[in-house]
């Protein structure tokens, strides 16, 4: 226990003189960094512009109240397409992930070796690009439309959900798979007899779960041209027409907690 | 005895149990999931001569995977990347040193009513509102640079981070805290002693669960002009330089890899 000497007593202290030095020496490096990094951003920014928001805020506020509210009737469309987005990307993510969750897990997977760094690959590169990203790559590839904006959250979500079901396979009870090898079952009896109702609840979870977060990513995607109500948040702030703004913005907002309880309740049903 | 006489002494055959038990409940999904599945792939709109054609382009990207090209734009990458890393670094200091007070004003059994419900107001509009649409408004009241892009992820950093410190903070032990109390600590003691080393391996896993988050997501706000790599990402995807766009999204895969990798060790060490 690191103590004090004084006056005789002995005072009890958390740490050493030694820790205390090299805990201080830590502290005075971060906020070097931070100073450093806050320089550079500092450098780049029109302070002007920054004395003057309070000023603009308030005047994009009044011009953004009330919303426009019969524009309402135009948006129709555009969440009927974000909801397919979301929902039909999901389902196609779904649909690739199941294999790829089976390789990547070290209990399935045929080859530690070879395919199973060969599906983490795929679960890595695919999770840690955003969709935008992908929307913006398709979009060059195969043209603007709510097609692209599926396929960019498809891509997205394998590597999410691949990686949650695996860990779920590697979770798995050992016990009713060896039950079910036991009786004689082949490879592909054992996974849908003894691993699939394993990790069913945690599939169904997890759909819902990438789907709630899918349909946040799918209002966006239109910034880029994949479709869904971002292509009129996209057009509407293009003309800064500010009280459209404001209502795509609050349909949004009821769209994504609308999404979020959806999913809690599927959710809470499940577990 | 064959099987056949089995199954008619014991009446019906074994089948898997149905995952939805209720049968009413489980045709109407199924048919309503159908439904939706048709009333989707009717309203989409696919121009499949187009995709076709972007074949050739999609081939050339994942080709484009075999040779990047980092030289030929290297000032505008180096830029960008700098830009990313320096936000990113900057918005999780400030996020989270403002998060840990908000956390504790969210946990309720720390925090008094009215703190507790201003707090949990503040998580709930951070979390409701997606980075890249703060990113827009922040831009359109602090202009274009990567100012815009730091303070959009301090003020995402505050609801994720809060959240979560605060239902790590009541879940926590009572028994602890209680006897620093018991000791006649005062409420910042009380926090210091009874509270902080009980939460603190949680807090320092989730920051750097953080940190790893803002990275990706600063690549994505210089789509809307808030600073990073998004800009240059976008411009070479315009221009259709893959090679360029592949160099750049390897070297952001490569850096959440990295900080995975060490988000993983350090978690690790400290739980």
């Amino acid at each position: 226990m690191p103590v004090l000497e004084h006056e005789g007593t002995q005072i009890w202290r958390r740490r050493t003189t030694g820790e205390n030095l090299i805990r201080w020496f830590g502290w005075l490096l971060g906020v070097a960094v931070f100073l450093y990094c806050w320089q550079i951003i500092s450098a780049s920014t029109t302070w002007f512009f920054v004395w003057d928001a309070p000023r603009i805020a308030d005047d994009i506020w009044t011009r953004a109240t009330p919303p426009k509210w019969e524009y309402i009737t135009q948006l129709g469309r555009p969440i009927w397409d974000t909801l397919n987005i979301a929902t039909l990307g999901t389902l196609i993510a779904l649909f690739l992930a199941v294999p790829v969750a089976f390789l990547a897990a070290r209990n399935t997977t045929p080859s530690t070796l070879f395919i199973r760094p060969l599906a983490l690959l795929i679960i890595v590169s695919t999770r840690s690009i955003n969709s935008l990203i992908w929307a913006l790559l398709l979009i060059a590839i195969i043209g603007p439309g709510v097609f692209a904006g599926v396929i960019a959250i498809a891509i997205r979500s394998i590597g999410f959900c691949a990686k949650l079901l695996y860990e779920a396979i590697e979770e798995i009870d050992h016990s009713q798979v060896e039950a079910i090898t036991a009786t004689g079952a082949s490879r592909w009896q054992v996974m849908a007899y003894g691993i699939v109702p394993q990790i069913l609840p945690a599939f169904a979870g997890i759909a819902v779960f990438r789907w709630d977060i899918n349909i946040r990513e799918s209002t966006v995607l239109g910034l880029v041209g994949a479709g869904g109500i971002g292509l009129q948040l996209s057009a509407s702030l293009n003309v800064l027409a500010w009280p459209q703004v404001s209502l795509i913005l609050l349909v949004i907002l009821a769209a994504v907690v609308i999404s979020e309880w959806v999913s809690a309740k599927v959710r809470g049903a499940i577990i | 005895m064959s099987h056949r006489e089995l199954d008619d002494m014991l009446g019906k055959g074994w089948r898997k149990p149905a995952f939805v038990k209720n049968a009413t409940l489980r045709w109407t999904l199924l048919a309503g999931f159908v439904t939706y599945m048709i009333a989707a792939f009717m309203t989409i709109e696919v121009d499949w001569g187009r995709v076709y054609d972007g074949l050739d382009r999609g081939w050339a990207f994942v080709l484009a995977f075999t040779s990047p090209d980092f030289m030929s734009r290297w000032s505008d990458i180096w830029s960008g990347l700098l830009e990313s890393i320096v936000m990113t670094v900057a918005a999780s200091v400030v996020g989270i040193l403002i998060s840990i007070p908000i956390g504790l004003g969210a946990a309720r059994n720390i925090a008094p009513l009215p703190v507790y419900v201003v707090c949990r107001g503040i998580v709930a509009i951070s979390r409701a509102l997606q980075e890249i649409i703060v990113a827009i408004l922040l831009v359109a009241i602090f202009g274009f640079g990567p100012l815009a892009g730091f303070l959009t992820l301090s003020f995402a950093t505050i609801g994720f981070l809060s959240k979560l410190l605060a239902e790590d903070i009541e879940a926590m032990d009572k028994v602890q805290a209680e006897a620093i109390k018991a000791s006649g600590a005062r409420w910042v003691q009380w926090i210091n002693y009874g509270v902080q080393p009980q939460i603190m391996p949680r807090l320092v896993g989730l920051s750097i669960y953080r940190i790893d988050i803002n990275f990706r997501e600063s690549a994505i706000l210089g789509l809307v002009g808030a600073g990073g790599i998004g800009a240059t990402l976008n411009t070479a995807f315009d221009r259709y330089e893959y090679d360029t766009a592949a160099a750049i999204l390897i070297l952001i895969i490569g850096i959440v890899m990295a900080l995975e990798y060490l988000s993983g060790i350090i978690r690790a060490r400290v739980q």
